[in-house]
This record gives C-alpha cells, structure tokens and sequence, in this order.
C-alpha cells in the first residue's frame, strides 16, 4: 500500500495566512512585540522604577535637543529633550520607553494566561456538553447565565469580591472567556458527533474519551484557534481597562492601562504620556483582531458574523 | 405565537433568578465581614454581633438567599453601608444619566453603523468597502477608555470646543448634546464597528440570495430592489445585534462614565468596588444585568413579529 502522507491541516492553515500580506505584517508586529517584552530586561535602557527627579515630563526624539537649544538661546528646559529617554520620561521622572515594555510583559502575560484558562475550561464544558446529551442543558444554561453580565460587568463582581491583583483580574478575564468557547466548540461538536468517521470509529469499539479527546478534538482546533485569537485582543483591553480603573495591575508595576490613568493628570504638560501606551493597546488589538479575522476565513469560514 | 412568548419570558425568569444567585453567592463568599464594615470603625464586639444579627448574616445561605429574593420582589435593594441611604433611591437618581449615555450612543450606532455596512456590502471591494472595513477594524480594537481621554484632550482642552466631561441634562437638548457627543462617540466606536462588519455580511448575504435576482431581472430599479427587499431582510441580523450591542454600551458606560466623570450607576458602582460597600455592588450589578435581560427578551419578542419562521422552530 502507498504511504499517503497527510498535511497537517494547521500547518497548511500558516503557510495560506502568510499568503495575506496583512495577515503577515500583523503577525510580525507581535512576533517582534512578543520577542521586545520577553527579552525587556535586555532592551529596556532603565528599570521601570528607576527616577530621576531631575528630568520630570521631558519629550521623547521630537523634543528640542540640547545643542539646538543652546543655538535657539532662552528654552523652556521641560521643551528638551533628556538624552537616552526616546520617548520622554513621566511624571516620575521614569523612562517611558522601558515602563512601556515591562507594561507590555504585563499586558500580553494577561492576556495570554486568562485566554488560555478560559480555553481550558471552555473548551472541557463545550466538549461534554456537545457530547453527553444529559449534561448539555446544565451546562449550557450556567454558560446562558454568565452571558447575562454584559462586558466587564463579570469581571468587575468577581474583582469586587477577591480584591484588586494582576492575579484576580487575570481569573476575573478568564472566567468571563469561558461561555465564548464552550458555546463555539459546543456547537462544532454536535456538527461532529453525527459525521460518519466518529460512528465508524465507536463501531470499531473506541471509548468515549478516545473518541472526544482525540477524534473531535482534533477537529475543533480549527474553531478553538480562531476563537482564542480573537479572544486575545479581548483580553489584552479588558486587562488594560481593568488597570486603568484602578482594579486590575496596580502601581509601581507598569501596565498599558495604568499608565494611561496615571497620565491623566499631566494633560497639559505631556499629552505623548497617554498617546504612547494607548497606541501600544491598540496596534497590538488590531493584529490580534486581524489575525483572528484572516484564520477565521482560511479555518472555519462558518465562524463569520 | 403564543407558546413562543411563554417560552421566552419562562427563559427570561430563569436567567434573572440564575444571575440573582450568582451575584448574592459571589459576595457571600467574599472575604471580609460586613458586619464589621457597617458597624464602622472602633466599633465594640458587641456592636459588631448585633449589627449582624440585624443584618440576618447568623443564617445559613440558603435562608440568606431566599431573603435577599424576597426583598428583591418587593423592590427593596437594601442600604448603602457608606451613605446608610435606600440603594434604589441612589440608583434611580443615577440611572437616568447611565441610560443617556447609553442610548445616545445606540442612536449614534445605529445612524453611523448600519449605514456604513450597507455601502460597504454595495461597493464591495471597492475604495470605499476598504476603507469602512478597516476602519470599522480599528473600531472594534480602540480601547473606549483611551479614545475617551484623546478626545477630552484633543476637543475639550487643545480646541476648547466640548466640555470635557459631566452630564446634566438630556442628550436631545442644546448643553446635553454638547455635553453627550464625546462619550457618546468614545463609547460608540465599538459598537458602530460591529454594525458595520454585521450589516455588511447581512446584506452580501441577502443580495446574493435568488429572490433578489428575481426582483432584478423582474425590470425593477436598483434603489427599490436595495431599499425594500435587500434591506428588509438584512435587518433580521443587526436586530440580534441590537440586543447584544446594548449590553456593550452598558457594559462600556461604567467606563466611558469614568473617564468623562459623569455620575452615573457605573461610577455608583466602581465608587462601591473600592469601599467594599458590599450591597451596592450587589444592586449595581444586578440592575444592569436585569436590563440587558430584559432588552435581550425584548429583541427576541420583536424578532418574532419580524420573522415569522422562528415561530416554528
């Protein structure tokens, strides 16, 4: 007999996603974003908390620079730029590029640890409930139930009753993850169970758990990728938003949200101190999004809103 | 017809007495004693036991529970531990600015958004197809807290145009839509995002389908076929969508309510997070899950009239 070799499905999933230029510039945005927070403590040029009273609210590259300010004569010395900060420092005198990178450590940590937990759970109720008849409703009405809190409402209470940490708002964004992934993976499930293939294999005498764990599992990847992507730029503003209200990351530890709240007040003086971190939320959402979007189309086109 | 309503309305009840439990038994469970927080503080140990046995917290959880869903029918929410005040007085005083902020901005969806995904589906591949999807892209991933604050910097302090926050007065009149359009904007983004990507598919969907080929090669007018049969049709998803939307803006408004310090129930409610003040969250959360509820019973209802098919699933 012919060895046919079959192709991943996934891998041949990446090879079409690097077709889409956009896809693929997304995907190298975070691969580099990803690989600058991992090695922060290598790039960034000082700690997060390092002050320097000296150089409070300075402006980053496009500031004034010293000899020029030595050219122009009487210069307001908050307009120059403090040599080494390339985007400025904050009120604290703190290097802005480097809280941004140990923000983004922070932000991206988050983001993938709750989607990966609600992954777990949602993946484990989708894949019961679809399968057993008998605990389809039970747990599909507690995943109706926890759909009733709108938003960050979920995370909020549960933040509300642990106390404000990373670690509570990390638990508070997964458990609000879990009813988008058991309804999804429910739902290809029962698409699933009623394919030939699965009949074919319970017949040659396979257990229910080999059946689940690998044959419908297997095949829900697809779903659960799309899905946990998608669920990554979620997290990554939930967790941003939560900081910025006060309950999620709290000071002196950087994160993206936080350091936008904490720029509020210095309006005035340095309106680049919330400018910079909200670009960084936002270009890191919309390749999470845009990624999401592009394999939802090659994996499981079913997906489309 | 009749059966369908039931059936919704029975499912409505057993959500709202599901989320009950849930937001009784989650702050049940919350460390801390509340009868300490409300006894105050230097409060005796005996103090401290007659407050919770005022409070029924020597019960068990169940009689607790059961409790608490009885003064729920009664419209009773309890007191504030910081201002000893009825929570729904305090409620109701802040909701009306809550609903403002929410429904201004479900309008400015609505007008902008749907729209959008119509021209987008119309001009399909097009300039103006590229340009609305990525916007509506980067709609969907601007975090509304950070648009909010550019916005109070950019109107309010660099163009001194807009106030920079608070809310007064009702959107449809001259200070409350000057007070309105930012948050109402900061909080739209997503939700004008979604109507958009949805209204398109809806509508891609709906022009591809035979019985508008039929109108086509019936003679009729391109606007007519677009405007009474496609459009008719491509509502039936965005109306799902207006359900769900409405829980973002809500959802959204606790935030958005922050940053342009507007006092509504969801500065109410993050005010009660950072004071512990336990039966306010409680409220808070809980009226705004009703809501969503509620509003979601009310798109079903209404999808029924639209689309007669459900009936008979």
């Amino acid at each position: 007999m012919e060895n046919v070799k079959r192709k991943n499905p996934i891998k041949t999933a990446f090879q079409k996603l690097l077709k889409n230029k956009m896809a693929t510039l997304c995907f190298f945005i975070l691969l580099v974003e990803i690989l600058m927070v991992i090695f922060a403590p290598v790039i960034a040029p000082y700690g997060y908390e390092e002050q320097d009273p000296a150089i409070r609210l300075r402006p980053g590259f496009w500031g004034i620079h010293e000899e020029e300010a030595l050219a122009m004569g009487g210069v307001n010395p908050q307009d120059i730029y403090a040599e080494g900060h390339i985007l400025g420092t904050d009120n604290y005198g703190r290097d802005i590029f480097s809280r941004l990178l140990y923000g983004g450590r922070i932000s991206l940590m988050v983001g993938f640890v709750s989607t990966a937990m609600g992954l777990a759970v949602g993946v484990i109720c989708g894949l019961l409930a679809g399968y057993y008849k008998q605990l389809d409703n039970p747990i599909m009405r507690v995943m109706d139930i926890l759909f009733t809190f709108p938003g960050i409402l979920l995370a909020m209470l549960i933040i509300a009753m642990f106390g404000v940490s990373t670690f509570n708002a990390m638990l508070a964004i997964s458990i609000w993850s879990i009813p988008s992934f058991a309804r999804m993976v429910r739902g290809r499930v029962l698409q699933l169970k009623e394919e030939d293939y699965i009949m074919a294999t319970r017949s040659l005498g396979a257990t229910d758990a080999r059946i689940l764990l690998i044959h419908i599992l297997k095949n829900c990847l697809p779903t659960i990728i799309v899905i946990a992507t998608m669920r990554m730029a979620t997290s990554i503003i939930s967790i941003s938003t939560l900081s910025y209200l006060g309950m999620g990351v709290t000071p002196p530890m950087p994160e993206w949200g936080g350091m936008i709240a904490a720029a509020k007040e210095y309006m005035w003086q340095r309106p680049s101190m919330i400018f910079i971190p909200g670009i960084a939320v936002m270009i890191t959402v919309i390749c999470f999004n845009i990624l999401g979007d592009k394999l939802r189309d090659i994996l499981d086109p079913s997906l489309r809103d | 017809m009749r059966k369908y309503v039931l059936k919704r309305i029975l499912m409505m009840l057993v959500l709202v007495i599901g989320m009950t439990f849930i937001v009784f038994a989650s702050l049940y469970i919350a460390p801390g004693d509340p009868a300490e927080l409300v006894a105050g503080v230097g409060a005796t140990e005996e103090d401290i036991e007659r407050v919770r046995e005022s409070l029924g917290l020597n019960e068990s959880f169940f009689t607790q529970y059961i409790t608490y869903l009885k003064k729920l029918l009664k419209l009773d929410l309890g007191t504030s531990f910081t201002t000893k005040q009825p929570i729904l007085g305090e409620i109701l005083v802040r909701l009306p600015n809550t609903l403002n902020l929410a429904c201004a901005a479900m309008i400015l969806s609505i007008i902008v958004g749907i729209p959008a995904g119509i021209i987008s589906a119309l001009k399909k591949d097009k300039l103006v197809d590229n340009v609305l999807t990525t916007g509506a892209m980067v709609g969907i991933s601007i975090p509304n807290f950070w648009l909010g604050t550019m916005l109070i910097y950019v109107f309010a302090v660099v163009l001194k145009l807009l106030p920079s926050g608070g809310m007064t007065h009702f959107f449809w009149t001259p200070t409350g839509f000057q007070q309105a359009i930012l948050p109402a904007v900061a909080l739209s983004t997503s939700t004008i995002a979604s109507f958009t990507r949805i209204g398109r598919s809806a509508m891609l969907d709906v022009l591809q389908s035979d019985y508008i080929r039929t109108a086509k090669s019936k003679g009729l007018k391109g606007t007519t076929v677009i405007l009474i049969h496609a459009l008719r049709n491509a509502m039936i998803p965005l109306l799902t969508q207006l359900g769900t939307s409405f829980g973002v803006l809500l959802g959204g408004a606790i935030i958005t309510e922050q940053v342009f310090v507007i006092n509504g129930i969801g500065t109410y409610l993050i005010d009660a997070i950072r004071k512990y003040n336990y039966p306010v969250v409680q409220s808070t959360v809980l009226i705004i899950a009703t809501m969503f509820i509620l509003v979601n019973l009310i798109v079903d209802l209404v999808y029924c009239v639209v689309d007669p098919r459900i009936k008979y699933e």
